[in-house]
C-alpha cells in the first residue's frame, strides 16, 4: 500500500469507504501516465519531457508560476493542443484502455451574459437530442437534478448562465465535466472572480467527490494553503516536472521556496497537514 | 384547394381587406413566413449573427443580377445559389482569418451590393425596384407553397440541430469538447439564413429583411429567462408583428414588409422597458 514515495497515504483514503470499483486503487493499479509531453507553440517551448504519474482516488494539484504551462498541460491530456509523447490509461483490472472520459473544468467560460439560457437548457442540450426549445423530457430533468446535487447546486437549474455569480459558474461547469462520470477529471482553477469562502467551498466538494467516486483528479492550483490542506499529491511544474510528491514533500523543495518564496513555513505546514480531510 | 383556403379565410376574418385575393395570399404567406424568421432569429441573435446576415441580403442582389445576365425569368435560383456559396465563403474566411470579421464581411458584402446594382440598373432599374423594397401583394399561390415547404424544412432542421446549435452559441469550445463538430453546424446553419433570406427577399425587400430577422429575438431576449420562452417569445412577436403590420399596410396604403418591421421594433422598446420586470 506503500506508494513510491513511501507515504503510507492511500491507506488513509481508502479505509474511508469501500471502493466500489473493487481493488483498482490500493494496489495503484488504476493509473494515468503521462511520459515525454512536449508541447511547442511557434518558437516557444511551453513544456518539455513531462512525467507524471496520477493515480485514481487521488486529487493532484498541479502548482507553478505564471506562464509555467499549467493550463497548457491540461489541455494536452484533453487533446486540444498538439503535443509529444504519450498518455496511458490504466483502468482497475491492469488493462490498457486507451480513451479514458475525460471531463474538464476551464479556467474560464467566456459567454454572452444576456443569453436567455437556463442552466437546465444547458445540460439538456449537452446531453439529449431532445430539441429543448419544444420541452425538457422528465427523465431528463431528474438527470440533471441528480448531476447538480452531486455538487451542490441543484436550487440553481432554473437559473440564467447570466445570473450566476462566479463560483456557481465553476460549479455548474464541474457538475457538467462529471456526466457522464468521467475517469480523470482536470481542473483549471480561476485566478479570479471567486472569493475565498467559495474557493474553499470548491475544493471541498472536489475533495468529497474523489472519495465518492474514486475519481482521478487534476487541480491547476494558484491556492497554496488549499492545496495543502485537500490535496493528496502535488506536481510542482515550470515547464517540465520539478519536483512532486506529497505537499509537504513538495513544499520543502529548494525549487519550491526560490519560486513561491518561504512564506510557507514548515510549523505551518505541518498544521495543515495534520487535519487533512 | 387554394379556394377553399379564400373561403374560411372570408369566412373567419369578414374585412373589407379580405376581399381582395392579393391579400388573402399576403396573409397566408404572412402566416407562413413569420414563424421561419421568428425561429430562425432566436439563433442569429444568439450567435451575434446581425451584421452577417444583413450581408448576406446584399449578396443576393448580385445573384439576382447573375440572374439577369443569364436570362433567367426568375432570378430566385441564381440568388439562392450566390448567397449559399457566398456565406459558405464567409465563414470559412471568418475561422481562417485574422483581420476583424467585420470589415471581411463589409468588404464582401459591399462589392456583392455593387455588382447587383451596376447590372440591374443597366437592365433596367423599375422590374427589379422589388428586390429593394418588396412586395407582399404580388406572392403567387405557387409561391405560397414555397413557403409552406420552407417552413416545414426549417422545423425539421430546429428539431434535429438545435441542442448543438445552441451550446455552440454559449461557447464553441465547450460544444467542440462535448464532441460536436462544430463548424459543420455553423455551415449549415448559415446555408439554411442564406436559402430563408434569399428566398424571402422579394417579398419583404433587402432594405428591411433583417430587421425581421433581428427584431423578435432581440425583443424576446429581453423577456425570457430560458430557451423555450425565448423562442415563445419571438415567435409571438414576430406573428402578431406580421399580422398586424399586413393590416396596417392596407389602411396606410404603405409597405407591408416596413409596416411589419416598424410594429418589431416598438416590441423590442416594450421589452425593453419590461426589461427588469422579468429578468
Amino acid at each position: 500500500m506503500t506508494n513510491r514515495h513511501g507515504i503510507n497515504k492511500t491507506d488513509k483514503i481508502w479505509n474511508n469507504h469501500d471502493c466500489s470499483r473493487g481493488i483498482c486503487c490500493s494496489g495503484n493499479l488504476c493509473c494515468t501516465k503521462i511520459e515525454g509531453f512536449g508541447v511547442v507553440r511557434g518558437n516557444t517551448e511551453i513544456l518539455k519531457d513531462v512525467n507524471l504519474h496520477i493515480h485514481c482516488g487521488e486529487l493532484t494539484a498541479l502548482i507553478g508560476p505564471n506562464g509555467a504551462g499549467k493550463s497548457t498541460l491540461l489541455k494536452a491530456i484533453l487533446g486540444e493542443v498538439k503535443h509529444t509523447g504519450t498518455l496511458q490509461f490504466i483502468d482497475a483490472k491492469g488493462a490498457h484502455t486507451g480513451h479514458p472520459v475525460i471531463g474538464y473544468v476551464p479556467q474560464q467560460l467566456p459567454f454572452d451574459r444576456s443569453t436567455p439560457a437556463s442552466v437546465m437548457d444547458l445540460f439538456a442540450a449537452c446531453k439529449t437530442n431532445w430539441p429543448v426549445w419544444f420541452s425538457y423530457l422528465d427523465k431528463a430533468r431528474r438527470d440533471v437534478m441528480e448531476a447538480l446535487e452531486r455538487v451542490n447546486i441543484e436550487n440553481l437549474i432554473d437559473r440564467r448562465l447570466g445570473a450566476l455569480s462566479g463560483g456557481e459558474l465553476q460549479r455548474v461547469l464541474l457538475a457538467l465535466a462529471l456526466s457522464p462520470l468521467p475517469d480523470i477529471l482536470l481542473l483549471d482553477e480561476p485566478v479570479s472572480g471567486i472569493d475565498r469562502v467559495g474557493n474553499e467551498m470548491f475544493y471541498h466538494t472536489v475533495s468529497e467527490l474523489r472519495n465518492n467516486y474514486d475519481l482521478t483528479i487534476v487541480l491547476v492550483s494558484h491556492d497554496l494553503p488549499l492545496v495543502a490542506k485537500y490535496a493528496d499529491r502535488v506536481a510542482l511544474l515550470n515547464k517540465r516536472i520539478i519536483c512532486s510528491g506529497t505537499p509537504e514533500e513538495v513544499f520543502k523543495h529548494p525549487e519550491f521556496k526560490k519560486i513561491f518564496g518561504s512564506s510557507f513555513s514548515d510549523e505551518k505546514m505541518n498544521d495543515e497537514g495534520g487535519n487533512k480531510v | 384547394m387554394m379556394d377553399v383556403i379564400y373561403e374560411i379565410i372570408e369566412t373567419v376574418l369578414p374585412f373589407s381587406w379580405t376581399k381582395y385575393i392579393f391579400m388573402k395570399n399576403a396573409l397566408l404567406a404572412i402566416l407562413l413566413i413569420t414563424p421561419i424568421f421568428g425561429i430562425l432569429s432566436t439563433m442569429v441573435v444568439n450567435n451575434k449573427m446581425a451584421f452577417f446576415s444583413d450581408s448576406i441580403g446584399h449578396s443576393a442582389l448580385t445573384g439576382v443580377g447573375i440572374g439577369v445576365l443569364l436570362g433567367l425569368k426568375s432570378p430566385v435560383w441564381s440568388m439562392v445559389l450566390f448567397s449559399v456559396v457566398f456565406s459558405i465563403f464567409i465563414v470559412i474566411i471568418k475561422n481562417t482569418n485574422t483581420i476583424s470579421t467585420d470589415t471581411i464581411i463589409s468588404v464582401f458584402s459591399s462589392t456583392a451590393i455593387a455588382i447587383g446594382l451596376i447590372i440591374i440598373t443597366k437592365a433596367g432599374f423599375g422590374k427589379y425596384s422589388n428586390y429593394l423594397i418588396g412586395d407582399l401583394l404580388s406572392i403567387t399561390p405557387a409561391e405560397i407553397g414555397l413557403l409552406g415547404a420552407l417552413l416545414v424544412v426549417v422545423i425539421m432542421i430546429w428539431i434535429i440541430m438545435f441542442n448543438r446549435l445552441l451550446i455552440i452559441s454559449i461557447n464553441p469550445s465547450l460544444a467542440g469538447s462535448r464532441g460536436i463538430n462544430v463548424r459543420m453546424i455553423e455551415i449549415l446553419f448559415t446555408i439554411m439564413i442564406a436559402i430563408v433570406v434569399t428566398v424571402s427577399l422579394r417579398w419583404i425587400g433587402l432594405l428591411i429583411i433583417n430587421s425581421l430577422l433581428i427584431l423578435p429575438a432581440a425583443a424576446a431576449r429581453n423577456i425570457s429567462r430560458n430557451i423555450r420562452q425565448y423562442h415563445i417569445w419571438s415567435l409571438l412577436i414576430s406573428f402578431i408583428s406580421g399580422l398586424a403590420g399586413l393590416i396596417l399596410s392596407y389602411y396606410w396604403g404603405a409597405a407591408a414588409g416596413a409596416t411589419i418591421a416598424l410594429l418589431c421594433a416598438v416590441c423590442y422598446f416594450i421589452t425593453f422597458a419590461l426589461h427588469n420586470k422579468f429578468v
